[in-house]
């Protein structure tokens, strides 16, 4: 017991308490981290996932910008009527190029973690800028500017490569044509050879044919706004993965 | 501690733990009974969860999670309510399947069925472009009228409901191209702003006279093949009968002129991806139902 009745000498000392104060707490934070980097199925193995397309990072920033996780979740949690109404449950895989995480912790609107493909972009668009000429009883403030916005891209790159310094594994052709991928993916008719390497680019990330979906998400071909970006973000979500392919039933992907 | 440190406070009775501060001195009094066994039994349990529970995830060498003596998973657990929920629904759902639309309207408890599976996954899936009940908003057609631009009868209804309507992804999707007659130059603003005045003279309003009978050489060259002679409209095309005054983008002088300048090909996604056959029928029979079934 000679140790323990040498507690004075912490007592006595600030410095050495608050080291030992230290060690203390991180063998917690060590016990429920680690494990997290060593793990062999923290995140499922999937078929289909890929880095976003510039104009998708773009659009997810905006998401950002306005605080949209401030009241939707990007979380379909593994509860049965949430399966019911939003499709099967998230993966880790589905959120590990996201930097950071949409999960938030709040629903006031629904969830949007399976809104890809769900509705019309005209939907979106129209719904962005006026909630309630179509849901009369929503309480969604109108995001009517993202319309008349242009978007400014001039920094996409820097955004693809400090997604890449994080570990998102965008290739260099990917950076170096980021800008070009961008108006290539909302311009449907000029940059034809753009929009082929664009597509050849990310399917190749994916492995998977169709994830990238090429139009003017705004329906206003004269420029490209904010609100291309943000729709093309959210057209996007949840529509990566190939659940065809997914072995829900793998104990390596119990939880 | 050796029995000749030991200093008793003397009020109390109670040992000290031998610091001094000052003249003042700490009661080394033990721990409260009840907290410390409560403390010991939390430890105890955390250990037994550890057996029962999954508890250690998969570290290197150990291929998965500990499963733990119960094998509780959130995700198999989640499947197997959704595949009872599947079992408890198979009667009627496996009927539904099987059963034509019409028949299916007129079994009282099967109708009643598809109506109340339709209606939720309305709720969720459609009332937010349709309305709910499908009233409909400008752009989004009213679904509980009995003007349709595609097909109104069940088949009809179902079809556009698996494959929608200019839905690129799906290559049975309903569709045509109206062409931007202003955006792309086919005609000057003046002959759009003539046509628009013989559109709206068709349903019987107040137009520019002289206009509209400039207008209607231009819808008879440039408008009638696909919304018709007359403008009762084609629904090979979905083309929207102009003659009856009713508008899905607006009845305005200036929504009609957008729509002929712009063009409105409107999309909606297809629902056979997302939704499965049994919920597509009890839609196409709730869609129909809302009042306009043909």
């Amino acid at each position: 017991m000679g140790l323990l009745n040498n507690h004075g000498v912490f007592e006595r000392h600030s410095l050495l308490l608050t080291i030992g104060i230290l060690i203390t707490v991180s063998i917690g934070g060590l016990i429920q981290m680690a494990p997290l980097f060593y793990m062999e199925n923290t995140i499922e193995k999937v078929e289909g996932m890929r880095p976003y397309t510039p104009l998708e990072v773009a659009g997810r920033n905006i998401y950002l910008r306005e605080g949209c996780y401030v009241c939707h979740s990007q979380m379909v949690r593994p509860l049965r009527d949430e399966v019911e109404r939003y499709g099967h449950y998230s993966l880790a895989a589905e959120s590990m190029y996201d930097h950071p995480f949409q999960w938030g912790s709040k629903r006031t609107g629904p969830d949007l973690a399976r809104v890809g493909r769900k509705y019309s972009d005209e939907w979106h668009v129209d719904h962005l800028i006026d909630p309630r000429a179509l849901v009369p009883e929503s309480i969604m403030p109108p995001y009517a500017f993202l319309a008349e916005k242009s978007l400014d891209f001039r920094h996409i790159q820097d955004d693809l490569k400090a997604l890449r310094a994080v570990g998102v594994p965008y290739t260099d052709e990917m950076i170096e044509n980021a800008s070009m991928d961008l108006r290539a993916q909302v311009d449907p008719d000029i940059y034809f050879d753009e929009q082929d390497a664009l597509v050849a680019r990310y399917t190749e990330a994916s492995g998977r044919e169709g994830t990238v979906q090429i139009r003017d998400f705004d329906q206003d071909p004269d420029r490209i706004t904010e609100m291309d970006a943000l729709v093309a973000y959210l057209q996007m979500t949840g529509t990566l993965v190939d659940f065809s392919t997914y072995e829900a039933e793998d104990l390596m992907n119990a939880r | 501690m050796s029995e000749h440190d030991k200093d008793i406070d003397q009020p109390t009775g109670v040992e000290t733990t031998g610091h001094e501060w000052d003249g003042i001195k700490e009661l080394n009094n033990p721990l409260p009974r009840w907290w410390l066994y409560i403390w010991y039994a939390t430890i105890a349990f955390s250990i037994g969860y550890m057996v029962v529970m999954p508890a250690i995830p998969a570290l290197p060498g150990m291929g998965t999670n500990t499963r733990g003596l119960a094998g509780q998973s959130d995700r198999m657990a989640v499947a197997e309510q959704v595949e009872s929920l599947r079992t408890q629904r198979s009667a009627s759902g496996a009927a539904l399947l099987t059963a034509s639309l019409e028949e299916i309207e007129t079994d009282r408890e099967l109708q009643q069925f598809a109506m109340a599976s339709g209606e939720s996954a309305f709720g969720d899936n459609c009332a937010t472009c349709h309305g709910a009940g499908g009233r409909g908003a400008k752009g989004y057609p009213t679904l509980a009228d009995d003007a349709w631009l595609w097909s109104g009868t069940l088949e009809g209804i179902q079809y556009t409901l698996q494959h929608g309507i200019r839905h690129e992804e799906d290559p049975e999707t309903r569709f045509s191209l109206m062409p931007a007659f202003g955006r792309d130059r086919l005609l000057e603003r003046q002959q759009i702003d003539d046509v628009v005045n013989h559109v709206l003279s068709l349903s019987g309003r107040e137009v520019d006279e002289a206009a509209s009978s400039r207008g209607a050489d231009i819808f008879a060259a440039q408008c009638a093949s696909c919304h018709g002679e007359d403008g009762a409209g084609d629904r090979t095309f979905g083309a929207p009968n102009l003659t009856d005054d009713i508008w899905v983008f607006g009845s305005e002088y200036r929504d009609v002129y957008n729509s002929v300048y712009d063009a409105r090909n409107a999309h909606m996604p297809a629902w056979g991806e997302r939704l499965d056959e049994a919920t597509i029928k009890s839609l196409a029979v709730y869609v129909h139902s809302l009042g306009g079934g043909e």
